[in-house]
C-alpha cells in the first residue's frame, strides 16, 4: 500500500470514520455541482426531508445544456429550459452559491472551480461529472460520482468510499515543439489502456508536470478518467501557489503566507512508496491523435494505425474492429490528410486560455478551409472575456471560426451544438465514444487544440508542426 | 432499505469490451430532471435507428425480455459518471419487466459499479473464461434461469456454477441492506463537524 504520498495524507486528513460496510467516511471540502446530474439527487433530499449539510462549501452552475449561441431565456428546448429553472430553484431553495451568467462567473464547472480559486490543494472535491479529475492538477483528491452520491455528499458533506491504490506516472524530459499536455494525456492512456487504471489514482510525477503550466497540468489530470484512474494528481508547487495568488475564493493577507505552508506540507514526500510506478520519456511524445472509439486508441499523426490482428486479447480486437467499422477507417492507413468537416474548440479538457493561445496562434493569419464548420467555445465567461481582452476573438473571427458563449458544447452535444450524420469531427475534447457529438454515426478525432486549429485551416488531419 | 442477498432471474449477454455510459444511455436522455422514463433507454441508439426503427441487439431480442442479470465484459459501463446509465437497466421494460438486478461482467469502470450499488443492484465480476461460459449458455438457452448468490459468491444456473467477487465493502452494504449510505453517513454527524472545525481551509489556516 502506498504511503506518505498526498493521496494518503488527504485521504487520512479526511477521513471521519469507518462505516459498518468497512468503507471509510471522507468528508468532502467542496462540492461542484452542475444542471444534469443534481436535480433528482435534490429532489431525495426533498422526499427525505434533509437539507444541505453544508451549503458555503457547495456551488453551482450551469454548462451541460446551455446553448453557446445565445444567452437569451427561455431557451429554445423546454427541456433544457426547464433543468435550468430546476437548478436556480434549487440553488435558492438550499441556499447555495449559484454561478449564473448574470453573474459573469458562469462555465464549465471544472473551468471555474480552478479559476476562482476555490480549487485549493490538500482538498477533497466531488462533483456529478466524471471529469472531476481535472482539479486533481492542484494536489487534490477530486472525485466524480453518480446522483445518489450527488445526494450523500449534499446532505453528509460526506461520502462512503473504498480506498484507491497510487500509481506513480512519471514523465521525464522536455515536451518536443508542438507537443502539448493533450498529447501527454492521450500518449499515457495509449500506453496504460482505458482500463489501467481501475483502482487507481494517478500521481502525475517528473520533471516534465513541473515545468507544466497549470493549464497544462489540468488537462492531464481531466483524462485521468479516460484511462479508468478515478482522481489523478500533481503535487503542489510555486506553479500551483503562482495560479492561485490573488483569486476570489484564495486565502488573502497573512493567511496567505499561512496557505501556501499548508499547501507544500501536503505534497508527497520523497521516500513515498507507491503501488506501482511507470515512467515515459517525454521525448517519446509526438502530436497524437485517436482514430477509434476510446481515447486509448491513438497514433502519432502520420503514424500507420494499428492491426487488430496482431493484438492477442480476443476482447481488444473486438473493440478495435468495431472502431474501425464505425470510424470507416482501415488498418495501416495513416490519419494525415483524412479530411474533417467539423473543428471543435473547447470543453472542460481543453476550453482555458491557454489552450485558446495555442488555437490562435496556429489561426493567426490564416483561413477556415473551405466546407469545415469550425468554432471556439470558450470554458468560461471569464476565459472568454479574457481572450477577448488579449485579441483572440478577432484572430479566430478572422480566420473564420465562430466566437461562441461558455459551455460544455459539442465534448457531449447535450445543446444545440452536435454533429449531423457521419461528420468527422477535429475535437480538443476528451471522448471519441461512438455518438459521443451527438449524432449516433458520428466521428470523432480527439487531439491538441493547435491540432484542431491545423486540421480547421488546411480541412485536413495535419500535424501541426508542419505549419510553422 | 432491503437486503440483498441474492438475484435470480434469466441473463441477457451485452458482448463487447469498453461499453461506455454514452452507449448505456445517449446524452439527449440526461435532460430529463427525474430518473422515472429512463427505463424506455438503455442502449437506444444500438437499439433503434434515427428513425425509430429497432436493429439487431440483445435488449430487442424478444428471448432476453424481462432478464434480470446482464452479462458483460471488460471495463463495463466507462466513460462518463451519469447514474443514468445503471438507472436506465434497472429501469429497462417497467412496468411489465423487473429491470437489471444485477450486472455481471469481467471489470467495471469504478464509478459505474459504485453507482450500481448505490440502487442496490451488485456488480460482479468473474473471470474471463466464466463470463464466456455464462454468455454462451445465455445466448444458446436463455430460459436458463440463474442465481447471483451474495453470501457463496457464485453465479449458478443450468448445471453451471462459476465463482465471483464484490467488493467486501459493497458486498456487506448489499447484504446488510446499507447500500442507501446517507443514513450511515448522517449518524456521523458530530465527527463529521468536529473533523471540519479542524481543517485548516475552513478555518482560515490557523
Amino acid at each position: 500500500m502506498a504511503q506518505k504520498t498526498l493521496y494518503n495524507k488527504v485521504w487520512d486528513a479526511h477521513s471521519v470514520a469507518i462505516l459498518p460496510t468497512g468503507q471509510t467516511q471522507l468528508f468532502i471540502g467542496l462540492h461542484l455541482v452542475h444542471e444534469v446530474t443534481s436535480p433528482q439527487a435534490f429532489d431525495m433530499l426533498r422526499e427525505r426531508g434533509l437539507a444541505v449539510a453544508h451549503p458555503e462549501r457547495t456551488f453551482a452552475t450551469m454548462d451541460h445544456i446551455v446553448p453557446t449561441t445565445t444567452r437569451g431565456r427561455p431557451f429554445a428546448d423546454g427541456q433544457a429550459e426547464e433543468m435550468m429553472r430546476a437548478i436556480e430553484r434549487n440553488a435558492r431553495e438550499f441556499k447555495i452559491n449559484l454561478f449564473d451568467f448574470p453573474s459573469g462567473r458562469q462555465g464549465v464547472v471544472h473551468i471555474i472551480g480552478p479559476e476562482l480559486g476555490l480549487t485549493q490543494p490538500g482538498m477533497t472535491i466531488a462533483c456529478g461529472d466524471s471529469h472531476t479529475s481535472t482539479h486533481g492538477a492542484f494536489g487534490t483528491l477530486a472525485f466524480g460520482i453518480g446522483t445518489s452520491q450527488v445526494r450523500d455528499v449534499l446532505a453528509t458533506q460526506c461520502l462512503a468510499m473504498d480506498a484507491l491504490k497510487v500509481r506513480r506516472v512519471q514523465v521525464d524530459g522536455d515536451l518536443r515543439p508542438g507537443v502539448t499536455p493533450k498529447d501527454v494525456a492521450l500518449f499515457i492512456i495509449n500506453r496504460l489502456g482505458v482500463k489501467g487504471g481501475i483502482g487507481y489514482a494517478y500521481e502525475y510525477a517528473g520533471t516534465t508536470f513541473e515545468r507544466m503550466s497549470m493549464e497544462g497540468r489540468m488537462t492531464v489530470c481531466n483524462m485521468s478518467i479516460e484511462g479508468g484512474a478515478r482522481a489523478g494528481y500533481v503535487n503542489p508547487d510555486a506553479t500551483t501557489f503562482a495560479y492561485l495568488k490573488g483569486r476570489e475564493y484564495a486565502p488573502q493577507g497573512p493567511a496567505w503566507d499561512r496557505a501556501v505552508a499548508a499547501w507544500r506540507a501536503v505534497a508527497s514526500e520523497p521516500d513515498a512508496t507507491y503501488d506501482d510506478v511507470v515512467r515515459f520519456d517525454a521525448a517519446d511524445i509526438a502530436p497524437m491523435v485517436t482514430w477509434g472509439v476510446t481515447p486509448a486508441q491513438s497514433v502519432a499523426v502520420g503514424s500507420p494505425l494499428p492491426d487488430p490482428a496482431a493484438t492477442p486479447d480476443a476482447g481488444e480486437r473486438g473493440s478495435m474492429e468495431t472502431a474501425y467499422r464505425y470510424m470507416k477507417l482501415k488498418p495501416g492507413q495513416s490519419l494525415a490528410d483524412l479530411r474533417i468537416d467539423v473543428a471543435f474548440i473547447g470543453s472542460c479538457t481543453n476550453g482555458r486560455i491557454e489552450d485558446l493561445r495555442a488555437a490562435a496562434s496556429v489561426a493567426r493569419g490564416r483561413r477556415v478551409s473551405p466546407g469545415v464548420k469550425a468554432f471556439v467555445v470558450p470554458g468560461s465567461m471569464r476565459v472568454k472575456a479574457q481572450a477577448e481582452e488579449e485579441g483572440l476573438k478577432e484572430v479566430f473571427l478572422a480566420a473564420g471560426f465562430e466566437w461562441r458563449e461558455a459551455g460544455c458544447s459539442m465534448c457531449l452535444a447535450m445543446n444545440p451544438d452536435q454533429l449531423v450524420g457521419d461528420q468527422v469531427s477535429a475535437s480538443s475534447s476528451n471522448r471519441n465514444f461512438i455518438g459521443r457529438q451527438g449524432s449516433p454515426t458520428g466521428r470523432t478525432l480527439l487531439m491538441s487544440p493547435a491540432m484542431v486549429a491545423a486540421a480547421a485551416v488546411t480541412g485536413r488531419v495535419t500535424d501541426v508542426r508542419t505549419l510553422a | 432499505m432491503s437486503k440483498v442477498t441474492s438475484v435470480r432471474g434469466r441473463a441477457v449477454p451485452v458482448r463487447g469490451d469498453d461499453i461506455d455510459t454514452d452507449r448505456i444511455i445517449p446524452a439527449r436522455y440526461l435532460k430529463e430532471i427525474t430518473f422515472s422514463r429512463m427505463g424506455d433507454y438503455p442502449f437506444y441508439d444500438e437499439r433503434f435507428t434515427p428513425d425509430g426503427a429497432p436493429k439487431a441487439h440483445p435488449f430487442n431480442d424478444p428471448r432476453f425480455a424481462g432478464a434480470e442479470v446482464l452479462l458483460g465484459n471488460v471495463n463495463f459501463g466507462c466513460g462518463s459518471s451519469r447514474e443514468h446509465a445503471p438507472q436506465a437497466l434497472a429501469r429497462w421494460g417497467h412496468p411489465a419487466h423487473p429491470g437489471i438486478k444485477a450486472v455481471v461482467a469481467e471489470s467495471f469502470a469504478e464509478i459505474f459499479a459504485g453507482n450500481c450499488v448505490m440502487l442496490g443492484v451488485p456488480a460482479a465480476t468473474a473471470s474471463k473464461a466464466d463470463v464466456a461460459a455464462l454468455q454462451a449458455l445465455a445466448e444458446r438457452a436463455p430460459e436458463t434461469v440463474f442465481t447471483l448468490d451474495l453470501e457463496s459468491l457464485t453465479m449458478s444456473g443450468g448445471g453451471l456454477t462459476v465463482a465471483v467477487a464484490v467488493p467486501e465493502s459493497r458486498r456487506r452494504a448489499l447484504l446488510e441492506g446499507s447500500w442507501d449510505s446517507t443514513g450511515s453517513l448522517l449518524a456521523n454527524r458530530a465527527k463529521v463537524e468536529a473533523l471540519a472545525a479542524g481543517l485548516p481551509y475552513l478555518n482560515g489556516f490557523r
